[in-house]
């Protein structure tokens, strides 16, 4: 059943990207002053906003660890987290590619993507962390302690970096140049948005049954070693 | 009251082995020493540069040395299965972690101050007239760091990599409290007037070490206890 | 179940992993008795040891000593544990030792008391020497003072009898006789070394995680120390 699930998001996100790639090449004008490439905002700012939101789900899932020491939420937060943190690294790239593009510059500190950058390094060492704890309800209880510290600091770090960057002005990457997009325009970044989540969830369902399967794996080569 | 007691006997304790020993101290405080030297090296500033960048380069020292404070202090906990026998002690996970957050922040204090005057006379800074001023940046920004490496030094204390893990998570999260007190140690030693832009740094700071505080003391327990 | 248990342990189980290292099990200890936890390496009794001395948390179960939760406070207050590390700092000296967990275990009289310990376990004179300098019986004798100086109604010891010399071997038994008598109860496990037998009223068998055997010390248990293990032993 969950495997009918996985394929039928697979496939609709496919179909729907592939419907979004349509639009924002053939029926959305050139923006008036970025030209062609400001359609990679349609993924970058929603692979920004998938990513934001797996993290913080993720955190919640460590949340439910903690309180009833369920390891499947473990798995769950540990899947969308690394998800999320391959979303995150696809909005620092094309980030980056806009910026040289728009710039000549490959690296801006522009405040938001700094900001990307800080919170990629915590989700990097997350997974670290994970890498380095073998004990299953160890490692599932600092993760959970982890992700709470994180996403709490991801607010933290944001607005700070914005101040800075308000004292200390620099370029920035933004999509509302003039106050704002046209109608038209607009749409392809939240269906875009819908097919990348669809996209995260399938992942994090093929992650997780992974997850599955090594703990399968783990607990039989124990049962092997203690016996 | 019983808590702070509880925590004094555990701050304690740290302080005297390491006043006894002082290997931690003075591994800091060398690290200290050659990383001002090396960025002598490298960025060989001039006066105007130097005050551009103080702030920067003096924090740069403190995180880095402290780093070493940090580490070692779940760590001597391992030996002869002391950290066992504090757990099993009435002294509850916050109250453990809340005696040796005050004796990291003691010594980190302790070598900052050392830090600092050696960092004006090898950068030919002149320590400014509101030296007051900077010490409570100084003392707000190093709460921060404490908290934090402490937390995730008791987090990391079973590891094998422990001396790679810690500083790989703890700077990414102490970023917000080193870029505020960065801001503000650079207008402090650069002489120039405390404007309004600033006090957002001070804000910033205290909630920092707010949140984190309590965050920290709430969850330490889990992180302690199996 | 009878009220007067000083430790009633109810289905527990303790993973590692998916690996079970306790499962289910469960059984009683009464008010000033001394039970002798038996097993081989690897069988689970260190893993119980230290659920009971509030170290980590079962997985499922309950555990609840003197009436209480394993890691209230007013539990740990009455707990003295002795596991394999001797759980004294080796840059204090043998009374700052004593004198820091006499203050965590909220002693009146930090000071006195780590003097009367001292004393009593033959440290006296070395009251000021720095443990990193000390034997291995001397640093044994201050961790047996570690865990007694509050006055524990219940003692959690892990083999506490292997590898000690004599003299300490003598300090401990001293002590956990008088302890009995002053109807505290001790939970001790061991290798079926005859001086843990000896004093032992009950006795309790772990093999491979589970409660293999569960009663009363007897005399052909002290004459023939293998004697549970071939009865119950393989399960």
């Amino acid at each position: 059943m969950r495997l009918k699930i996985m394929l039928a998001l697979l496939v609709l996100s496919g179909l729907l990207l592939t419907w979004n790639l349509y639009t924002m090449f053939l029926k959305v004008p050139d923006e008036a002053n970025q030209g062609a490439i400001f359609r990679i905002i349609y993924f970058h700012v929603p692979a920004a906003i998938t990513s934001f939101t797996g993290f913080f789900v993720a955190m919640f899932c460590g949340v439910g660890y903690l309180a009833n020491k369920d390891l499947r939420l473990d798995a769950i937060a540990a899947s969308i987290t690394e998800v999320s943190l391959a979303f995150a690294t696809i909005t620092l790239i094309t980030g980056s590619i806009w910026g040289r593009i728009i710039w000549g510059l490959w690296w801006t500190w522009d405040p938001r993507l700094t900001s990307y950058f800080v919170c990629w390094l915590m989700y990097v060492g997350y997974l670290m962390l994970r890498r380095a704890i073998d004990e299953p309800n160890t490692r599932a209880r600092m993760s959970a302690v982890l992700s709470i510290f994180a996403c709490i600091d991801i607010v933290i770090v944001w607005k700070s970096i914005e101040w800075f960057r308000t004292q200390h002005p620099g370029p920035v990457l933004s999509i509302r140049s003039g106050g704002g997009m046209a109608p038209g325009m607009e749409a392809p970044i939240w269906w875009n948005l819908l097919a990348l989540l669809m996209l995260s969830a399938s992942l994090i369902l093929i992650r997780m049954r992974q997850e599955a399967m090594q703990r399968e794996i783990d607990s039989l080569r124990r049962y092997a070693h203690a016996f | 009251m019983n808590f702070l007691r509880q925590a004094w006997a555990v701050a304690e304790k740290d302080l005297r082995s390491e006043v006894r020993s002082k290997e931690t101290v003075n591994a800091s405080l060398s690290f200290a020493l050659v990383i001002l030297l090396l960025f002598s090296f490298a960025f060989d500033p001039d006066a105007e540069q130097v005050r551009q960048i103080s702030g920067g380069l003096l924090w740069l020292v403190f995180a880095f040395a402290g780093t070493l404070i940090l580490n070692r202090s779940f760590a001597r906990e391992l030996v002869n299965d002391c950290l066992d026998a504090l757990i099993a002690s009435p002294a509850s996970g916050a109250q453990l972690f809340f005696g040796k957050c005050l004796a990291n922040y003691a010594l980190l204090v302790a070598v900052e101050c050392i830090c600092l005057p050696i960092f004006a006379v090898f950068y030919n800074v002149r320590l400014p007239q509101r030296i007051a001023l900077l010490f409570l940046v100084m003392l707000l920004g190093t709460w921060g760091i404490t908290v934090i490496g402490t937390l995730f030094s008791a987090m990391t204390v079973n590891l094998r990599l422990r001396e790679l893990m810690l500083p790989t998570l703890v700077y990414p999260m102490l970023i917000p409290a080193l870029i505020g007190a960065i801001q503000l140690s650079t207008v402090l030693i650069g002489g120039e007037p405390l404007g309004a832009d600033n006090q957002i740094w001070f804000r910033l700071l205290i909630a920092f070490d707010l949140i984190f505080t309590i965050l920290a003391l709430s969850l330490v327990e889990i992180v302690l206890v199996g | 179940m009878p009220s007067t248990s000083a430790v009633a342990i109810e289905g527990v189980w303790k993973f590692f992993g998916d690996y079970p290292a306790l499962r289910d099990i469960s059984f009683d200890v009464a008010g000033g008795a001394c039970l002798a936890l038996l097993g081989r390496n690897g069988a689970g009794k260190t893993t119980l040891l230290r659920i009971l001395g509030g170290l980590s948390k079962p997985a499922k179960g309950r555990v609840t000593l003197l009436g209480q939760d394993a890691r209230a406070e007013i539990t740990r207050k009455r707990i003295g544990l002795l596991g394999h590390g001797i759980g004294v700092y080796e840059e204090l000296s043998a009374y700052e030792n004593l004198r820091l967990f006499a203050r965590l275990y909220g002693i009146e009289d930090p000071r006195k008391t780590a003097m009367e310990w001292l004393e009593r376990t033959g440290l006296d004179r070395v009251s000021d020497g720095l443990v990193r300098e000390f034997s291995r019986g001397m640093r044994q004798r201050l961790a047996v003072a570690r865990a007694f100086l509050h006055n524990p109604a219940l003692l959690l010891l892990d083999e506490p009898f292997t590898a000690l010399d004599d003299r300490a071997i003598k300090v401990l038994q001293d002590l956990l006789k008088g302890a009995l008598t002053e109807g505290r109860t001790i939970i001790m496990s061991t290798h079926q070394l005859r001086e843990a037998l000896e004093l032992a009223t009950d006795v309790a068998l772990i093999n491979r995680g589970r409660l293999a055997f569960r009663g009363e010390r007897t005399r052909e248990m002290l004459e023939d120390p293998g004697w549970l293990y071939r009865h119950y032993g393989e399960a």
